[in-house]
């Protein structure tokens, strides 16, 4: 059984008399510990794809099955704590509160769950060991470099243990040395701790980390082919 | 989510901008703080009143001519002319009214009290000697006139410390001439100073027999008031009946209705005198209550404000696992908290004004003001801003949790 099963998925988005259909018909499956990326050119539906398979949108047709299960099967509250405990996000703007620390970042989405908070710290200090910036924990968002906003952003993604990580073109906004650097993380968080990943780009070389490549035009898969490398 | 978590977080929102929440509580800062300073000086007003109508003694009943006002339009009643020496003698007979002690008529004089030509402040009545035992006041310094210069029609006059103080400053006063209504009135004694008895300010009144008042200074042959004493606390409603029942014979009334005359004990007066600081103080709340409108309205437009700058942070914390209601309730809890400091600062500013009035009352009025500060009003205070909280922030909250995560996201 897939982790992600995706069938015949659509989305159109109806605009007063305008209709733009985004994704024309998808099918694939991840099966668990995958690194895939989704490439395409802007306007392709990549960023509409991961936010079905986040959970955040609904698809307009089509199945959409994450561990067997498909997303009418839950409320909208049912919804978030799946997020919060099997899902991860890493965005482009890396989205941290700017006021306070890296620690208390990384902690945001323990709040929203139902684990102790005398574990809180542990939790988080532990993620942040992962992404190497435990010397930067208290420090805030604005005291540190863009590629360690970055790493934090990736720690929280981390910090619910969950079973896919969902990377919305993490270093669109970093330089190319370090794009690759926090591409080595990702690397790693897969190879070695088993972290299932979903990253969107469209840069080839970012995507070449992934082991899989699924190649998305107007809306439809153009390619999905393994890498060998 | 845990409340802790959402108290600290609502905590850091309102840090961040710690200038914006302080303007943005002023309202409810000033709305509370104007609820705690009414009540505590609207307190100390009535505390003031009723000691000084406890001054007036419990055994006290005021006959006044006219109907009994019921509104500012009938203090015309005051100018009516009902009561007369007939009346007076009637109420002194004892088979009318067995349980009075004594009375004594009285008569507001208008018009300047001047000594060697320079006119000062003063207020002049006439009355009988039994206003000494019914005041409990008497000169320290001579005598009061006697029942034979009222019944002689004399120029005699009693005066309060103040008056004694202007006129004659530590010089002599017993038998100096002074003049009310360009008469000459000889001094025979002089009050300490003894503050308010009976509504008046007895420092600056000059007392003189109500007789010489009113056949040579004002002509007329009623009163301003009629004040008479019952035996005991006990007898004084049937003195009361008493004496409506013997007027009333002698004015021919049979109607109750139309009765030219009414009477007044203490407990009345002070019953009037809460009804009025109580309209004061309510017209006065409701003006609080405006304020504390404004204020809300001023949260909810800030709340407003910050749901939309912290619209990523919103998508943020749906898309890793917050629900609509944790939204919901960050915002809400954060309205709320602006809103209750808002209400303890108000609180403390209200004691503050409330003491610096009472300070500056009892040291510039030199009356025994005292101050009060109303627990429960500072709880009502609280409560009413927590209450602005919750409903002038539950608007934006909502506004907040129904953000659609990737529009949130997306949001620049």
């Amino acid at each position: 059984m897939s982790l992600i099963e995706v069938k015949n998925l659509e989305k159109t988005y109806f605009t007063s008399d305008l209709k733009t259909e985004v994704l024309r018909g998808l099918s694939f499956s991840i099966e668990k510990g995958e690194f895939v990326a989704i490439m395409g050119p802007s306007g392709s539906g990549k960023s509409t794809l991961l936010h079905i398979l986040g959970f955040l949108d609904r698809p307009t047709s089509g199945e959409y099955r994450f561990e067997s299960k498909t997303i009418n099967d839950y409320s909208d509250e049912a919804l978030a704590g799946l997020r919060n405990a099997k899902m991860g996000f890493v965005f482009q703007a890396f989205n941290l509160l700017p006021r306070v620390s890296v620690l208390d970042n990384v902690k945001m989405p323990l709040f929203y769950s139902g684990i102790k908070e005398s574990d809180w710290n542990e939790l988080s200090l532990q993620a942040i060991n992962q992404v190497g910036i435990l010397n930067r924990a208290n420090f805030t968002p604005s005291q540190i470099s863009g590629g360690e906003q970055q790493r934090a952003a990736i720690a929280r993604a981390l910090v619910m243990k969950p079973q896919v990580i969902f990377a919305d073109e993490p270093t669109g906004n970093l330089d190319t040395k370090t794009g690759h650097q926090l591409m080595e993380i990702l690397k790693t968080l897969n190879e070695e701790n088993g972290h299932t990943i979903i990253l969107i780009t469209h840069e080839q070389d970012i995507a070449s980390y992934a082991k899989r490549i699924i190649l998305l035009r107007d809306g439809r898969i153009e390619s999905d082919r393994k890498m060998t490398n | 989510m845990i409340f802790k978590y959402t108290f600290k977080t609502a905590l850091n929102g309102l840090r961040t901008n710690k200038s914006r929440s302080a303007l943005t509580i002023l309202g409810i800062v000033i709305g509370v703080a104007s609820i705690i300073a009414i009540e505590s000086i609207g307190e100390g007003a009535q505390l003031l009143i009723v000691r000084q109508l406890e001054g007036l003694g419990s055994q006290t009943i005021v006959i006044q001519p006219g109907r009994e006002p019921k509104g500012l339009s009938d203090f015309a009643s005051l100018f009516l002319d009902s009561l007369k020496e007939k009346d007076l003698l009637a109420l002194k007979n004892k088979n009318n009214v067995p349980t009075l002690l004594d009375l004594s008529p009285e008569i507001i004089v208008p018009g300047s009290v001047t000594y060697l030509g320079e006119s000062k402040d003063a207020l002049t009545i006439g009355t009988s000697p039994a206003m000494t035992q019914i005041l409990d006041l008497y000169p320290t310094e001579g005598v009061f006139f006697s029942d034979e210069d009222v019944a002689n029609y004399s120029y005699v006059a009693v005066i309060g410390s103040k008056v004694k103080e202007k006129f004659f400053g530590d010089g002599d006063v017993l038998n100096q001439k002074i003049k009310i209504r360009n008469r000459n009135f000889r001094v025979v004694g002089v009050f300490s100073s003894a503050g308010q008895a009976m509504m008046f300010d007895v420092d600056s009144l000059v007392i003189i027999p109500y007789t010489t008042a009113q056949r040579y200074l004002l002509g007329t042959d009623h009163y301003t008031e009629i004040v008479a004493r019952a035996v005991s606390k006990e007898t004084v409603d049937q003195t009361a009946r008493d004496i409506v029942a013997t007027l009333r014979e002698a004015h021919g009334i049979t109607d109750p209705a139309k009765d030219d005359f009414h009477i007044q004990t203490q407990e009345d007066i002070q019953q009037r005198a809460g009804m009025i600081t109580d309209i004061l103080k309510m017209l006065l709340m409701s003006v609080a209550a405006i304020s504390l409108l404004v204020g809300g309205i001023g949260i909810m437009n800030i709340m407003l404000v910050s749901v939309t700058e912290r619209t990523r942070e919103i998508g943020l914390r749906k898309a890793i696992g917050a629900r609509s209601k944790d939204i919901l309730w960050q915002f809400l809890v954060e309205a709320v908290l602006l809103t209750l400091t808002g209400g303890g600062l108000g609180v403390m500013l209200g004691a503050g004004i409330s003491f610096m009035a009472a300070l500056v009352l009892s040291r510039l009025v030199a009356i025994g003001w005292v101050f009060t500060f109303p627990l429960s009003a500072a709880l009502v205070g609280l409560a009413v801003a927590f209450l602005v909280g919750l409903v002038f922030g539950i608007y934006p909250a909502r506004k907040a949790a129904k953000k659609d995560p990737i529009e949130a996201l997306r949001y620049e």
